[in-house]
């Protein structure tokens, strides 16, 4: 303790004034004070301490603190008036403040956005299978939730990472905590929304978590590799177009869940996922520079 | 006893200029160079940048920013050279940057906004609160510090833009445009903020109004079609204008003496 802290020889000392020890010994002391509240406390028990044995020793006289005390006193009088104007600061909204290191405002309505589609595209397959008519009925059952599930997460990491979207994306580049780290902590909170959703969704119907997860992180991947090439904004609407191209269209069309979305295809999403990791780990520093904002 | 100073505040500096470029080269879009074979040096100092529109101002900035690679030659800021691949994370932390189009989120206070963006310039965590409010009382926003940002008229969202710049104590501080808004009174104020900031930072403005860089610079760095054209005061600026050439003021005349040259002038404007 003694090796980081003031001796009390000098806190004494510079409670009686100060007069008794060396000035480079005042320097030291009162640069150390600002910073350690531990010996702040010492320093205002020494001035009570040597206050109460002036007392003690002529009680005639009335209790008379060291000057410095009168100084505080003084300071703090003239000091009062222009804090109590100013107002205490009000609490932090920690929750807030805690939300925004995770994602931004604007990513907010999107997500509520992917959260009602999901629900809706969830009701429908349940009133399919319910009363047995609509396009889901006949050969193979094709599960809304199941088609949109891939693209989903691609509107909110759109959202998290783009130009177009976010006011703030120029200052956002610009800080040093901008990058693949940032980008990830805003993929990660948009999954967090999707996947429990997704999950309600695919215990309803009935499939298998894989079936599902699987493309659901493939195309997010993707979209962020693309991303850094491209620009997030135009990667997620290419994906997107295509997605709904080659599987949507076919799949309503024919009424039949397509080969890319049975188990036999997982391994292929698999590949891709693993693919879009690769190159966005690869290009990184796309990610702190203004082009991969376009 | 603990020291009262870190390793950092007594470490010599490893640089003679805060910003030094060499044949800079910077790309706006895919083909035309907007900074086209740059040679500056800026230390400590208020640097006024002035130059026609389209002159590459914003580009050089955001290179400066490290938010644009450089396409060609070498800049070195604070020591360090910037370009390639890396993330300049720790010179980043030495920056301060207020972009031409400001963007913000209108549901913040001014206090979280600015608590925000010191968080994403990573000011250690204990510091941001007192770190904040003397970036907010610098800009003589203290009073309106817990009001939503959509509340805020456009000269407040502008301070509220140099406050979050400055909220990391930046060692480079780049100002893209920022009296846009401003009225009379805040721009006085303004300046003065500058002078003070340029006492220890190497402060680059860029601006379209001569007036600011007579009052508030050290230096003028006048810029067209990619090149340096000037470098000086502003005496000397307006040392280079004679009662021939256009202009109010002897700024605006020496502005002219160097730029509106009768090669130069291509359209009315």
């Amino acid at each position: 303790m003694s090796g980081e802290h003031a001796s009390m020889r000098i806190i004494d000392g510079y409670a009686r004034g100060g007069a008794d020890i060396a000035a480079d010994e005042v320097w030291a002391l009162e640069a150390h004070l600002e910073k350690c509240r531990v010996c702040r406390d010492r320093l205002s028990a020494a001035v009570m301490a040597q206050a109460g044995a002036a007392a003690a020793q002529a009680p005639a006289v009335a209790v008379r603190r060291p000057d410095v005390s009168a100084l505080v006193d003084t300071v703090w009088s003239g000091l009062e008036p222009e804090l109590a104007a100013t107002g205490p600061m009000p609490r932090r909204r920690r929750w807030s403040a805690r939300l925004s290191k995770w994602l931004t405002p604007t990513m907010v309505p999107w997500l509520a956005m992917v959260a009602s589609v999901t629900l809706l595209a969830l009701l429908l397959d349940m009133v399919d299978t319910g009363s047995g008519s609509g396009f889901g009925s006949g050969s193979g059952e094709v599960s809304l939730v199941l088609l949109l599930a891939p693209v989903l997460p691609v509107f909110g990491v759109a959202a998290s990472w783009s130009r177009g979207l976010d006011p703030a994306y120029e200052l956002t580049a610009s800080v040093p905590r901008a990058g693949l780290h940032l980008v990830l902590r805003r993929t990660a909170s948009v999954l967090v929304v999707v996947v429990p959703v997704l999950s309600l969704g695919g215990w309803a119907t009935g499939v298998t978590a894989a079936q599902w997860l699987l493309p659901c992180l493939a195309f997010t991947s993707a979209t962020l590799a693309l991303g850094g090439v491209v620009g997030v904004n135009r990667a997620a609407l290419a994906l997107v177009t295509v997605w709904a191209g080659v599987i949507v269209a076919p799949t309503l069309a024919t009424s039949r869940t397509t080969f890319a979305l049975q188990t036999d295809g997982l391994p292929v999403w698999g590949l891709i996922c693993a693919l879009g990791i690769g190159v966005v780990i690869a290009r990184k520093g796309a990610y702190s520079v203004l082009g991969a904002h376009r | 006893m603990t020291p009262a100073y870190s390793a950092a505040d007594i470490a010599p500096t490893a640089y003679a200029w805060q910003i030094q470029a060499t044949g800079l080269k910077v790309r706006a879009g895919r083909k035309r160079m907007a900074v086209d074979g740059l040679d500056l040096s800026l230390g400590t100092g208020v640097h006024g940048l002035l130059g026609p529109n389209g002159a590459g101002k914003t580009t050089l900035i955001r290179a400066l920013a490290t938010v644009l690679r450089p396409a060609e030659g070498t800049l070195e800021l604070l020591g360090e050279s910037v370009g390639g691949r890396g993330e300049h994370r720790a010179l980043r932390r030495r920056i301060g940057y207020l972009p031409q189009e400001f963007g913000y989120y209108k549901r913040f206070t001014v206090r979280e906004f600015i608590e925000y963006m010191a968080w994403l310039k990573e000011v250690p965590k204990a510091d941001i609160p007192a770190a904040v409010q003397r970036a907010v009382e610098r800009v003589g926003l203290a009073d309106r510090a817990d009001e939503r940002m959509k509340a805020l008229s456009g000269g407040m969202v502008r301070r509220v833009g140099i406050a979050q710049a400055i909220v990391n104590d930046p060692t480079i501080l780049l100002l893209d445009e920022p009296t846009v808004g401003l009225d009379p009174a805040q721009r006085l104020r303004f300046r003065e903020l500058l002078q003070e900031l340029g006492t220890d930072t190497c402060v680059l403005v860029s601006t379209h109004l001569v007036e600011d860089v007579a009052a508030a610079c050290t230096d003028v760095v006048l810029f067209a079609q990619g090149r340096l054209v000037f470098q000086g005061t502003p005496d000397e600026l307006a040392a280079a204008g004679g009662p021939e050439h256009v202009g109010d003021s002897p700024l605006e005349r020496g502005y002219s003496a160097l730029l509106l040259r009768p090669e130069q002038e291509r359209g009315t404007w």
